[in-house]
């Protein structure tokens, strides 16, 4: 078996451009369910708008790079708000409800044949990165280093995508830090809490919760850029149900409503996954486990992380960074 | 010592003074009060066939402690969340300070001086009792998004706002609570921290709705006596309660609902001998004697109710 290559790409995914598109999503995912108690199962219709909104932009109108990244984030604000207006002003497992269709319904105009000429159906778009690869610092090559004997090299315009991701994620991040330590995060807590009590303190809920709603959702519409950014494509199937639930999934390994947490999560998750993934292919390839083959293997290593996510709920349900007193407290 | 005694001549003065208001009052229901902080008009409110809410007219008087009594399913709480903008009313009109308060949402209530509390308290369990309190300060410059983001523009105020917190915390006795979250305090500690929450709006009508449910008897005293002081600080107190010993200890004037509607209004030393209460609370004919020919008629029907059972039996 290959230790050298599993560890090396284990190594890498902590840091690479997965983690990094994740990582965006899933503080959006945290900003709606950790600290609004927002249910938003549509986070990959943000994401999505935001790549298409780039995608279409450069490759079908013509357009410069920087006005596909302003429409992207316009169009995720928008979403945000259509999905809210109905919404917010009822209870929150409508949100859920109405989130999880506008986001398969977006997909499926994404990769419908009669707009084809526009999204470019299941095959999605491509070659629309060049404007950002342009403003690329890093000379062409490999740029890395060996630990001990495994090799850590990123191509030059991965690392340009990561280093920028990671840029962004430390100014979210920071801007999360920022606003829940202040009184506008004291509400959305709060909201979280008990919408009646909050409203009976003179808050305007549904404003608050908007707010939170368009905010989550633009941080989430950057996973959408790197995405498209880092492939140099989009494809309306990426951007699927289970997607959204990988974000859940990370930030509830890293701990709601925590800053890190969903940062922490996305790594873990990835590295987990990428390790399962080649350990398993590996053996299956070396003889070692020979009762499946090597398609099964990349099947079965979700299988091995939902075994995680349910020993993580009980054992540590508050997740890494979260506070058991919290989890106790919830019995309501 | 001295300022002792000053305080305590206010707060006597105070209660005189809502006794000496309602003195020679009538008792009919919707009887108007001179000095009326909130007035109710006409409030109607349905579920599909069923009128929960009908109330003609009801004044209440400003600086008094109003009690809403009435039995259960009356329509209190309903009538509560009204006039607070918690539900919609299908008709009907209400003035606060005179302003018209129907169709106000339920957060622009508040910010007008109308702050309710809850049956079922609402502590916001996963933040700290500091936190609970400081959420209830109004125009906080650090809600809004942007400047939220700057700290150096909303820390003074919150530095106010914390010292505002602390001081009703230790009237509340619960400032060496201050760091713990609401969700780990007792059900009467929850309905401290309500009702001070509910102050740092500074609001000028407090509504109450069963300031005393799942109280246990020591923390029934120290409430009763915040809820006094609400009146010697000059705010209005609304308040729902089905215990009658804590209606007669605080209340001024007691307003009585049965059914939807204000069916009476007096002291609450005479109310509950009034006979609309006794009617509302036991029903109409709860003493009246049976005569000879009811009794008959009950006898005889129990017995063919016996005789259908014992023939549906035997057909078996």
């Amino acid at each position: 078996m290959d230790w050298i290559t599993i560890f090396s790409t284990t190594i890498k995914s902590a840091v690479g451009v997965e983690t990094v598109l994740y990582a965006l999503a899933a503080i959006g995912i945290n900003i709606h369910f950790g600290y609004t108690g927002l249910l938003n199962f549509g986070q990959a219709a943000f994401m999505a708008v935001a790549g298409y909104g780039l995608a279409v932009t450069v490759t079908v109108m013509g357009l410069p790079f920087w006005v596909g990244i302003v429409i992207g984030l316009v169009a995720a604000a928008i979403l945000a708000l259509l999905m809210g207006i109905p919404t917010l002003h009822l209870r929150a497992d409508y949100l859920a409800i109405v989130t999880i269709a506008v986001a398969e319904i977006i997909r499926l105009v994404f990769r419908s044949v009669a707009f084809k000429d526009i999204f470019g159906g299941s095959d999605g778009q491509r070659g629309f990165s060049g404007g950002f690869q342009a403003l690329n610092p890093f000379p062409e090559g490999d740029y890395g280093f060996n630990l001990g004997p495994i090799p850590i090299f990123f191509p030059h315009w991965q690392l340009w995508v990561m280093v920028v991701g990671w840029l962004l994620i430390a100014l979210c991040c920071f801007i999360v830090f920022l606003l829940m330590k202040s009184p506008w995060g004291r509400v959305l807590k709060a909201i979280r809490e008990d919408e009646d009590a909050v409203r009976s303190l003179g808050k305007n809920v549904f404003s608050y919760k908007m707010q939170s709603l368009v905010l989550g959702g633009v941080i989430g519409c950057l996973g959408g850029f790197v995405y498209g950014l880092a492939y140099g494509s989009v494809q309306p199937d990426v951007f699927g149900t289970e997607t959204t639930f990988f974000l859940y999934t990370m930030v509830i390994l890293g701990g709601a409503a925590r800053v890190f947490g969903p940062v922490i999560g996305a790594m873990l998750f990835w590295v987990l996954l990428v390790l399962l993934n080649g350990t398993l292919s590996e053996a299956v390839a070396a003889g070692v486990i020979t009762f499946i083959d090597t398609s099964q293997a990349g099947a079965l290593r979700y299988v091995f992380v939902g075994l995680g996510l349910i020993l993580l709920l009980v054992f540590r349900p508050q997740g890494i960074f979260g506070d058991k007193r919290e989890i106790a407290i919830d019995a309501r | 010592m001295h300022a002792e005694t000053t305080g305590a001549t206010a707060a006597i003065d105070r209660r005189a003074a809502a006794e000496a208001v309602f003195k020679d009052m009538a008792r009919d229901p919707g009887v108007p009060k001179p000095d009326p902080i909130l007035v109710v008009d006409d409030v109607v409110r349905r579920f599909g066939g069923l009128t929960a809410v009908d109330v003609k007219h009801v004044e209440v008087q400003r600086g008094s402690i109003t009690a809403l009594i009435g039995p259960n399913g009356a329509g209190k709480t309903t009538f509560f969340n009204q006039l607070t903008g918690f539900d919609t009313a299908d008709s009907g009109t209400w003035t606060f300070n005179g302003k018209p308060m129907n169709g106000v949402p339920a957060h622009k209530v508040a910010r007008r001086g109308m702050v309710r509390t809850f049956q079922l308290t609402k502590a916001l369990s996963r933040l700290t009792v500091l936190e609970n309190m400081r959420l209830g300060a109004q125009h906080q410059k650090g809600e809004n998004f942007w400047r939220a983001l700057i700290p150096g523009a909303w820390r003074r105020q919150e530095a106010e706002i914390t010292e505002r917190a602390e001081e009703l915390l230790a009237r509340f006795k619960l400032d060496a609570k201050r760091g713990d979250f609401a969700g780990s305090l007792s059900g009467g500690q929850r309905k401290l921290l309500e009702m001070a929450r509910a102050l740092m709006v500074q609001p000028e009508l407090v509504m109450l709705d069963e300031p005393m449910a799942g109280v246990n008897p020591a923390l029934t005293q120290s409430l009763l006596g915040h809820v006094k002081d609400l009146r010697e600080q000059g705010m209005t107190v609304l308040f729902v309660e089905h215990d009658m010993d804590m209606v007669r200890d605080i209340s001024d004037w007691v307003i009585v609902m049965a059914q939807g509607t204000v069916i009476a209004e007096g002291p609450p030393s005479t109310i509950m001998s009034d006979e609309r209460v006794i009617d509302a609370y036991l029903g109409a004919h709860h003493d009246a004697p049976l005569s000879e020919s009811e009794l008959e008629a009950q006898l005889q029907d129990a017995e063919a109710a016996l005789e259908a059972e014992i023939e549906e039996e035997t057909q078996k």
